[in-house]
């Protein structure tokens, strides 16, 4: 089957220069409806936001590096921090996962392409529209939005310094972008799948983005409707949020986090998607306890949405409430300890080597361990009292988003580095990637945990003495982990140059359709579907 | 022959997935404005935020429990920029559950001009914010008040005989704003 198969796809290709290849230079780009070079557009793009978002980071460590203030003025550190947790989120780690969507899900399933191709095109491009507006809003009178990325009102209505127009337009646009994204991921899962891929047959990979998809479709338009209170409330008199109209500004904290929890679902369960893919191929046996890892995948989804209160635990809330909030949030962690014993259950006795998808990989099941850690600490209500709002808050959200989603991220990419160059990655360089990233990012991240539980609050530009010395460790930690990612941009770029001529399944453990295609993949493949059995 | 047709197959169905995606995502859409009414329903239930009625209720005579007493405490608060003054005439009154009672808040507007402005009212602990009932109260209205006018303005109420036993103290809270702006518009 396996040659068949590339020979179909080669002589596709030589097909597809009839028509697709003609576009030359930019237009080639702009007008793509081809799901790898879409892929490709959101992960580059994915890649400088992640450059920009880091080099706000930078900003704000090193006005931290040192108690007082330095660099910048208050109100333009909490542009900073507003503007870096959106461009991460938004920017970053959400077009990430989507263009890996767009590589692979097609790939994996065996279809030709994704089933609404001129939508994908769209989806993607206004996205840099979306994130020209929010940076825009910068260089403006008004500045940057200074509200927080969870843009709490009265914060970003009554006390907003101009730019909630801006910021609420950019949102929309990103909103529009995710949803056209998942609507197409959907589509293609459920109608494109080769004959004799039933849905219990599915790569996980797949699976994940078809409940991220779901969960998407679900929430987004609750953040866009909530976007748009905020407009009216700020520009056109309506008091959904304002109390002296009739409003309350805590019913904004609830719908937020309605969208917000599983928000951060969705940046999480396509990281697992990925890591359940490399574990099994660089551990060289099949993913342990595929479908309870298909149900734990879709229990988490589906808790998402009735936990979102954990957030606001100090807003006052009924005894009641906060119990159901508390119960409801631990109990996430049973399917999240599944998937976590699943995948140190497919190491165990596997022959492992340790390439660099692996080896972000493990750091992923690590680390992110220790965010679900911090994660239940959090959880509980009498003790969140203590932590909400301080740096344990902001080493939590980091550790499963920087060494989860984002080495995930990492890992992905250097697994399917050779599927879409056609070369194998610089090992020795990657190396140099892994080890200063694992060793800077924990340095980052960790002490933030301690300064944290000694109360230092997070969003502030000056703080008390007592925390000097963490803060200038994590500073230097932050510097160094900002620069080990354009390392990186090193590997990548020299990869797509040249390097070793990577076979069409360089990874000997490796599954999946995707293999059976040449190295790079094929402009079109899966023209005609494949066989599954 | 029979690709094409599957394609079409693809085609139709493709359209009819998207068609049941984007009602979805109008849905949700809408539901996110339907959880500002549902969020009024969720605080009834719960006593979020202490809300109290907004009109006023008939006082029903089903006898005082003497054998009880709450004491109710009267706060007040001014929101940002509201030149005001704005207090209970008296702090605090002891009742009996089920016993009507009357009370004044002074007000005087300090400022050049003139001010419209609107108390909200709020009840804690929130789950007792049910069992409040306010007869009259100058909360239900705007309270426009020229430069250096003074007023006092009455609240009549009782306490729910079926109010919670552990409850003992109740405190009603009203922050006063300035509405003149939306007032004008």
């Amino acid at each position: 089957m396996t040659t068949d198969t590339i020979n179909d796809s080669l002589t596709d290709e030589h097909h597809g220069d009839s028509h697709d290849h003609k576009m030359t230079g930019i237009k080639r780009w702009l007008y793509t409806t081809n799901h790898k070079d879409i892929g490709t557009l959101y992960l580059w793009f994915s890649f400088i936001m992640l450059l920009i978002g880091g080099a706000l980071a930078m900003v704000i460590r090193a006005e931290l590096f040192q108690p007082g203030l330095q660099i910048v003025e208050p109100d333009f550190f909490n542009q900073l921090t507003t503007t870096h947790g959106l461009i991460m989120v938004f920017g970053a780690i959400m077009p990430a996962f989507t263009g890996f969507a767009n590589w692979m899900i097609p790939m994996m399933i065996g279809a030709p392409d994704m089933a609404l191709p001129r939508m994908n095109n769209w989806s993607f491009w206004i996205l840099p529209f979306a994130f020209a507006i929010l940076i825009s809003s910068f260089f403006m009178e008004s500045g940057a939005p200074n509200f927080g990325w969870t843009f709490y009102a009265p914060l970003s209505t009554t006390y907003s310094n101009g730019s909630t127009a801006f910021f609420v337009f950019a949102v929309h646009i990103m909103g529009i972008s995710s949803i056209m994204g998942a609507i197409n991921i959907v589509v293609t899962i459920m109608n494109l799948r080769a004959p004799g891929m039933s849905y219990m047959k599915m790569p996980l990979f797949v699976w994940t983005f078809f409940i991220t998809a779901y969960l998407l479709i679900a929430v987004m338009p609750v953040l866009a409707g909530l976007v748009t209170m905020l407009l009216t409330d700020t520009y056109f008199g309506t008091s959904f949020f304002d109390a002296a109209g009739g409003g309350d500004p805590v019913m904004f904290q609830h719908i937020f986090w309605f969208f917000g929890h599983p928000e951060v679902y969705i940046m999480i369960l396509p990281a697992f998607g990925i890591v359940s893919t490399i574990i099994p191929a660089f551990a060289r046996k099949k993913l342990f306890g595929y479908s309870s890892m298909v149900y734990a995948t879709a229990s988490i989804a589906l808790l998402s949405f009735i936990v979102w209160a954990h957030h606001m635990f100090t807003t006052g809330m009924p005894l009641f409430g906060e119990l159901f909030f508390m119960y409801c949030t631990m109990l996430i962690a049973v399917p999240t300890g599944v998937k976590v014993f699943n995948w140190v259950a497919t190491m165990w006795r596997g022959s492992m080597t340790f390439e660099m998808p692996m080896m972000f990989s493990i750091a992923f099941v690590i680390l992110f361990t220790i965010g679900g850690f911090s994660g239940l600490m959090l959880a509980m209500t009498p003790i969140d009292f203590q932590y909400h709002d301080t740096y344990f808050v902001v080493a939590h959200f980091h550790y499963v988003l920087v060494t989860g989603s984002l080495f995930s991220i990492f890992a992905g990419a250097y697994y399917w580095l050779p599927k879409w160059t056609g070369h194998m990655y610089s090992e020795s360089l990657a190396k140099w990637h892994f080890w200063c990233s694992i060793i800077s990012v924990n340095l980052l991240f960790f002490p933030m945990h301690f300064l944290g539980l000694a109360g230092m609050p997070r969003r502030i530009p000056d703080y008390a003495l007592q925390f000097a010395d963490f803060n200038k460790w994590v500073s230097i930690g932050g510097f160094a982990f900002g620069l080990s990612q354009l390392i990186f941009l090193a590997v990548v770029i020299k990869c797509i140059k040249g390097g070793d001529k990577a076979s069409a399944k360089p990874w000997d453990g490796a599954e999946g359709l995707e293999w059976t295609v040449a190295s790079p993949a094929p402009y079109h493949t899966f023209s005609t579907p494949p066989k599954v059995d | 022959m029979t690709e094409g047709t599957e394609q079409q197959i693809n085609k139709s169905s493709n359209s009819k997935v998207v068609k049941k995606l984007v009602m979805l995502v109008f849905a949700m859409f809408g539901f996110g404005f339907a959880l500002v009414p549902l969020y009024d329903v969720f605080c009834d239930i719960t006593g979020l935020n202490g809300k109290t009625n907004d009109v006023g209720v008939a006082y029903t005579n089903d006898g005082i429990d003497t054998s009880r007493t709450v004491k109710v405490q009267f706060i007040t608060r001014m929101a940002k920029d509201i030149p005001w003054q704005f207090e209970p005439v008296v702090n605090e009154i002891s009742v009996h559950p089920g016993e009507m009672k009357f009370v004044n808040f002074y007000a005087k507007n300090e400022s050049q001009h003139d001010i419209v402005g609107q108390a909200v009212p709020s009840v804690s602990p929130g789950l007792a914010a049910g069992y409040f009932q306010k007869i009259e109260c100058f909360c239900f209205t705007q309270q426009p008040l020229k430069s250096g006018e003074e007023v006092e303005m009455g609240l009549q109420f009782y306490v729910d005989l079926d109010l919670p036993a552990e409850i003992n103290i109740l405190t009603l809270s009203y922050t006063l704003y300035d509405i003149s702006g939306k007032v004008d518009s």
